[in-house]
Formats: structure tokens, sequence, C-alpha cells
């Protein structure tokens, strides 16, 4: 049965590629409508390709960024650029993910992609150091910054459980179309962190949430309205101890892999089962989806899973 | 020399110094290259003796050229290198403008025994070994703190005021930075020196200079034997009195036709003063005899301007308000803190202490604020000196800036590689106070920052986790204790070590290869 499915799958991805391959130019595809083999997909996974491939094949299963980002729209892409370490040590998003995010968020009309993250290092040398800085104006996005208190702004979260209020940065507000683009990685909070936690980045006050229930608060926030349209979750090297930070480039494990999905719930249970995980043990999943944010039983969901 | 030409020099030269020195304080965007610091500061005449002679660095020479250009050319040094002195200038000149009489000042009898007193006991106690009256006088160390307590946070303010109108038109070029005020205590020092300075170069030139600076004495003292100084061409001279009109220290006394050559700072204002051509720069000329005449007796309070000094402190900017709430429970036991924590690359409390004149250039660019003046955490003799506060920032473990800029060797210049193992304090854990103990929730905030995971999670009740430290590979970075979110004590803190030590490398292991497919 699994070999049965993974022959599928892989013929799927084959396809897939094949299809794209076939276009030409990738610009073509990019700028292209729902292509009618995109199923409605609970969640795409792909392995085995460089970040920017995998994002390509991955969006195109989805239908491609068109249906998520229409023109003129503002875009806020939100990556983890929470450390002052350099990209091979996976503390931070991919830059090279985050690049083609946003060249695929113009091909499909955005008049401004924003990005920006609320750091725990000194945020200029997050931004410089993580290679996302110089990503993000080479793919002619714009680079916001979010170290001082007067860029967030207060919401409530009215059925949150411990966190009903908190501080968000003003472009979680003003974007029309919110991409999260996390991580995959060790947490010693949280065993795991990945795409509802990257969430601890577009708030002002995070040292409330860790000192209030952190996985209860991590849950509550994706109850609020402004949420992501789509998570991008970045597991090609994926920090498998010591993190979120890091000790060495030894704690990293080269995946090659890429999760999508709209639903984050979803996502973080697949991103969890990558790192050898059970969904279940990571506290914040099954809170979330006991409030109905989300799925999180794998074995019932839509996934398609592509293998390059 | 006649020529006013060596007036404009003086202006251009030490205008450039100034803005260039300035900048390096108010620099709070970190544009000013690593490299640039120790040129710029090269001549300034305390950091460099004292990185010379207490820090034994041999390259900080820069002060025997200063030593060597005072015996040759007088106080050029105090016109021309001096920030304070050449801030002063600016002030009286802002002076001049506001009142015209206070652009006109005359021959006064120098205070010759408070300066010497002043630079006795400043020399004194260095000798005893205490940096401390130092500390407190060094003019470029007083020119430091005005620029980064308060000229600093202003230029915030005014980042902050066109960074949030350009924000609104989608321009980040320029952006926010949250100014947060030092400890009121911190202020009183600075403010107090602001006032005393700032009334008497606003209203009487160089008088500081050559009342209360020990530089400006001893240079002075020095400069009683050079070569080169102002001098009166007495044939030519009609005792107009214009050039004592034109003296900012006061130390021309034109009836005499006699300059006091202690107090002369080189500005050659007098040279464009006189319309006789009867006074130039040049070598030296000894004259028959002349009896300096009684000055002119008007005794100014000094006093007044010394109670000015200690006459409170201003709290220029106010705390914001801030909107975190308040965690669950308060956090009931105290950090018991046996030692303040030196910067890496100062080796311990007391090279430390014994070498900082609290110039606070540090602080200033400190990229994540960890570095903060001290009130009495030094003792009352290190006020000013800063050290780690953890509750503030926490050590950047990829930057060593600060030990890459400080000009008196108090810090001393550190690779990365060591610098990452230079273990300045350790971390001590408080269970009582963690929220993983108190509330039974997660949370791990300490353990997230820690750079060498010497703050590692260990399993606790259920499925929860709890912060252990692993002290031989902590390097007391603060991170951790920064990250806890308890109130008002923290659950994790870090101690300093009196003696700075060497902490283990973290130890790594092989990583298993990834996986071939998808695991769901």
């Amino acid at each position: 049965m699994k070999r049965r499915h993974f022959l599928r799958s892989s013929l799927g991805a084959g396809l897939a590629a094949g299809t794209f391959m076939s276009l030409g130019s990738y610009e073509k595809v990019l700028a292209g409508k729902p292509l009618p083999q995109g199923a409605n997909y609970d969640l795409v996974a792909v392995m085995g390709g460089e970040p920017a491939a995998m994002f390509d094949i991955g969006i195109q299963a989805l239908g491609g960024i068109g249906s998520f980002v229409s023109k003129g729209q503002k875009v806020l892409v939100k990556p983890n650029i929470g450390w002052d370490v350099l990209p091979e040590k996976g503390a931070n998003t991919n830059p090279a993910l985050v690049k083609r995010v946003i060249e695929h968020c113009f091909k499909a009309g955005a008049k401004e992609v924003y990005v920006f993250d609320n750091t725990c290092d000194n945020w200029i040398k997050c931004y410089e150091n993580s290679g996302i800085q110089r990503a993000v104006k080479d793919a002619g996005g714009k680079m916001v910054p979010g170290n001082s208190e007067s860029y967030y702004q207060e919401i409530t979260i009215p059925n949150g459980k411990k966190l009903t209020t908190t501080k968000v940065h003003q472009l979680v507000l003003e974007s029309d179309v919110f991409i999260n683009v996390p991580i995959l990685k060790h947490h010693s909070s949280t065993r795991m962190t990945a795409a509802m936690k990257n969430m601890m980045g577009v708030v002002w006050d995070r040292g409330y949430w860790h000192a209030n229930n952190l996985h209860q608060c991590i849950a509550d926030y994706a109850l609020y309205s402004k949420k992501p349209q789509l998570n991008i979750i970045d597991a090609y090297n994926v920090m498998m101890r010591n993190g979120p930070r890091g000790v060495s480039k030894e704690d990293i494990s080269n995946m090659k892999s890429l999760i999508i999905s709209t639903d984050w719930v979803a996502a973080d249970a697949a991103a969890a089962k990558m790192m050898n995980l059970d969904p279940q043990q990571i506290d914040y999943i099954p809170i979330a989806a006991g409030m109905g944010i989300g799925k999180m039983d794998l074995s019932t969901m839509n996934i398609h899973r592509i293998k390059m | 020399m006649r020529s006013v030409v060596l007036r404009h020099i003086r202006i251009v030269f030490s205008f450039i110094v100034l803005l260039l020195l300035s900048f390096l304080f108010i620099d709070f965007r970190g544009m000013v290259p690593e490299k640039a610091f120790g040129p710029l500061l090269y001549l300034q005449f305390i950091p460099s003796m004292l990185k010379f002679v207490i820090a034994g660095v041999a390259t900080a020479t820069g002060f025997v050229i200063i030593l060597i250009l005072t015996v040759l050319s007088g106080r050029t040094y105090c016109s021309f290198l001096c920030p304070l002195g050449i801030l002063q200038d600016v002030i009286s000149r802002t002076g001049g403008f506001v009142k015209r009489r206070f652009r006109k000042y005359a021959y006064k009898k120098p205070y010759t025994i408070l300066r010497y007193f002043i630079l006795a006991l400043t020399a004194g106690i260095l000798l005893i070994g205490g940096v401390y009256v130092l500390t407190i006088l060094d003019p470029y160390s007083i020119f430091g703190r005005l620029m980064t307590y308060f000229v600093k946070p202003a230029a915030i303010f005014l980042n902050n005021q066109v960074a949030g109108i350009l924000g609104k038109f989608d321009i980040y070029t320029l952006y926010k930075i949250d100014i947060k005020p030092f400890e009121l205590a911190v202020y009183a020092v600075p403010a107090a020196f602001l006032m005393l300075i700032g009334f008497l170069s606003f209203r009487y030139g160089r008088l500081y200079c050559n009342t209360v600076c020990p530089v400006g004495t001893f240079l002075g003292f020095l400069s009683k034997i050079s070569l080169f100084r102002i001098r009166f061409d007495e044939e030519n001279c009609n005792r107009c009195g214009r050039c004592a009109m034109s003296c900012k220290s006061s130390c021309i006394d034109f009836l005499n036709k006699h300059v006091d050559i202690s107090r002369c700072v080189n500005c050659f204002n007098c040279l464009e003063a006189c319309h006789e051509k009867a006074m130039s720069y040049g070598v030296v000329r000894f004259r028959s005899s002349v009896e300096p005449a009684k000055p002119d007796a008007s005794r100014r309070s000094f006093i007044a301007g010394s109670l000015l000094m200690i006459a409170g402190s201003s709290h220029i900017i106010r705390a914001q308000n801030s909107t975190t709430p308040v965690p669950t429970k308060d956090s009931t036991v105290k950090e018991d803190r046996l030692y303040p924590v030196s910067p890496p690359g100062s080796a311990g409390l007391s090279a430390y202490t014994s070498r900082c004149t609290a110039c606070s250039l540090c602080v200033s660019a400190c990229p994540t604020s960890v570095l903060q003046p001290s009130v009495s955490e030094f003792g009352f003799a290190g006020i000013m000196q800063p050290r780690m506060d953890f509750h503030r920032g926490f050590c950047n473990y990829e930057c060593t800036l600060c030990t890459d800029i400080c000009p008196t060797g108090a810090i001393m210049p550190l690779m990365l590689e060591a610098k990452k193992l230079t273990r300045i304090g350790k971390a001590v854990f408080i269970k009582d106070n963690c929220i993983v103990a108190t509330e039974k929730t997660a949370c791990g905030a300490c353990s997230e920052h820690c750079p060498t995971k010497a703050c590692a999670m260990i399993p606790y009740e259920g499925n929860l986790l709890i912060p252990e430290v692993i002290d031989d590979i902590c390097i007391g970075c603060g991170a951790c204790e920064h990250a806890c979110p308890t109130k008002p004590y923290k659950a994790i803190f870090v101690d300093g070590n009196p003696l700075h030590e060497v902490a283990k490398k973290p130890e790594t292991k092989k990583m298993e290869a990834a996986p071939a497919d998808f695991p769901f």
C-alpha cells in the first residue's frame, strides 16, 4: 500500500515536474492560472531539491501563488530571522526560499512585498547575517524594521484562553496577504518550532507568552483573524538539537524538504513528524487542533508528496 | 607668524575633529567601521596614556606625540584635538551671539592654587592605583558622556520623528529606535558637568580648562617651556587691549604686554584681533624684566559654578509606558549577585575598574545595550564605569565591538573565537522563581537564547522540561537572564567572575543521516 502510494506520488511529482519544464519558462507558469491537476490538497510536501526549485513545484500543486496573491495586493512574507547566525547553521529561514517566494508574489502581480521579524538577537545583525536582507532586496521586496515598540499595535483575540490582547506589527494589519515562511527546527522551549510558533516574531511582547502558558498562547494567537493565508515550512537544513539557536553545524540534518499548507496545524503536525516527534507531544498542536484551528491527524489528510 | 590664517586653520581643523568625535558617540546606526575608532582616538591624551602606561599597549603612543607637541607649540591639543575644549569654543561663541558682552573677555588672575590642587589630587590618586578622579575629570571622557547621555538620545529622538514621517510613505531607510532611559542616578555626573562647563564656557570662555581640567593644567605647566608661543612685538603695541578682549583664556595682560602661556590654548584669536601687528606666534623670546601687574581683582565667584554642579540632575528622556502585562505570579527569590559583570576583554574586575575612565564609548556603540553605566555596582568610586546589565540586554555571541574600540585599554581586543570562550560570569538557576516550577507550564526562554546550550532543558513533571545549567560551558553572556520572563526577580541570573575564566567548548556530535522519505 505504502509502496503503491509512493509510486503514485512519485509519478505525480514526475508529471508535475515534466509539465512544469515543458512549459519552458517558469515565468509563464507563475503568471498562469491554477493548473487543472491541482486537487484540493490539505498539504503539499516536497523532498530532494534545492529550496527554490522545491517551492516552484510545491506551490504549483496548490495552483500557483496566484491562488493567494492577486494583482495590486500588498503581501507580507514572514520568515524566521531570529538569530545572528549564518544561513548554513539553519537557525533562520533559508534566504533562497524567501527570495523565491517573493519573486512568485511579484509575478502574480503583488504591488509590494514586505519582510520583517521581531528578532531575538540584534535585529540589524540578524537581517544582515541571515542573508535574508540581501535576498529580499534582490527579489525587489522591502525589508521593514521590527525593532521599535512604536511599530506595533494592540489587537484583541476574543476567544483566546490566555492570550486575549497583544501588540502585533502594523504590517500584519496593513497587508492584504500574509505568507508565513518559517524554518523547521528543534526548540528548547516547545521541542519544535515551525508555522504557528513563528508568530512569536510578529508580536512585541513574547515574554508574556513565556510567562503565561506558552503552548496555550501559541494556540490562542492562531485564533487571531489576520492569520497567514499560506504556510511554507523550510525543512531544507533542519536543526535537530540545540535549537532554536543551534551550537554548531553538526546540529543540522540536511533534509532537503519543504512543507506547504494553508492549514498551519496540519503543517506543524507534518513538520513534527519530520523531526521524529509525535505531534501530540508538541502541546500547542493538539491544543490548536482542539480549538478547531486546523487538522492534526495526518492519516485523514489529502497529502500531496513530491520527490525530486 | 602673524598670519590670521592660523586662526582659520584652527577653526576648520577643530570643527572637523569635533564632528568626527561626536559622530563616533552619536552613531546610533553603527555606521562607523570598527577600524576607524582606533585612529580617531589615537591622539586623545588620557586614554592613550592609560592604555600605554597601565594596560601596557606599546602602540598607544598618541600621548607622547601630544607631549612633544606641547613642548614645541604649547597647548595646541586644547584647541585642536580636545573635543571638550572645542565644544566649549562652540558654546562660548554661542554665548557671544546671545549677549555681545559675553564676547568680550579680559585678563584675569589664574586660580593657581585650585588648578594645581586638582592636578595633584588626580595624579596622586592615579599613582596610588585609582583612576577614579580621572574618570570624573578626563576631558575626553566628559565629552563622551555628554554625547552618550544627552546628545545621542536627542539625535535618536529627531531620527524617530523623521523615520515616523518616512514610514508613512513606506520608506524605511530611517528606522525608529526605542529610547530607553538610563538609571536616573546615572545622569547626575554628566548633568553636573554639562551645567558647570556649559555655564562657564557660555560666559567665561576657557575658564573651566584653566581652572578644573587636570589635562589643561598639566599641559599648561609643560607649555611653560614651549618653543613656540604667542608673544608681543612691543614696538608695535599701543596697548589698545583688543587682544585681551578676544582671549577666551583671559590670559593676556596687555598692559604689561604679557601672555600667561600656561593658560594660552593657541586659539590664535588675538592674532586676528590685533590691528597693530603687535601679536605674533613664533619662537620664544625672553624679555628682560616685566613685573606682571596686579590683576584686576574682580573676584568672580567660582563657587557659584561649583554649586551648580551639585544642583541636581535632569532626566531628559521620559520612560516609555511599559505595556508589558504582568505574569501570573511575582517571583519571590532575590537574585543573589556577589559580583558585578565586567565586559569580555576586561580580564576581571580590578583590572577593568583601574583602567576605565567611563567615556561611555562602549555604552554608546554596544549593539545590544548590555553595557550600561554603573551607579554603585563597582563601588561609589567606580560610578559611570560600564557594567554588563542583563536586564537591559545580553552580550551578542558573535560580537567583539567593545573590545575593538575601547581607547583606554580597559577592554582589550579579543578575537571572536577567544571571546566565545571567555567566561565573564556564570549563570545561576533559581528554581523557585521559574515559570515551569511555579506555573507548571512550559517556558525555556533562557535555554532558547543560550548560544552554547550551557542552559539546557531536562525532563521535569509530565511533558514539561526545566532548565539546568552546565557550568563548564557557560560563558556568562546573560542571554538566559535577559530572556527570563519572571518579575521582579529573574529565575536565572549571571553572577560576575572577579577574574574572567576560559570556558570549555560545547561538545558536538555527528548528526545521523537525513530521512530518505516522508515520515507521514
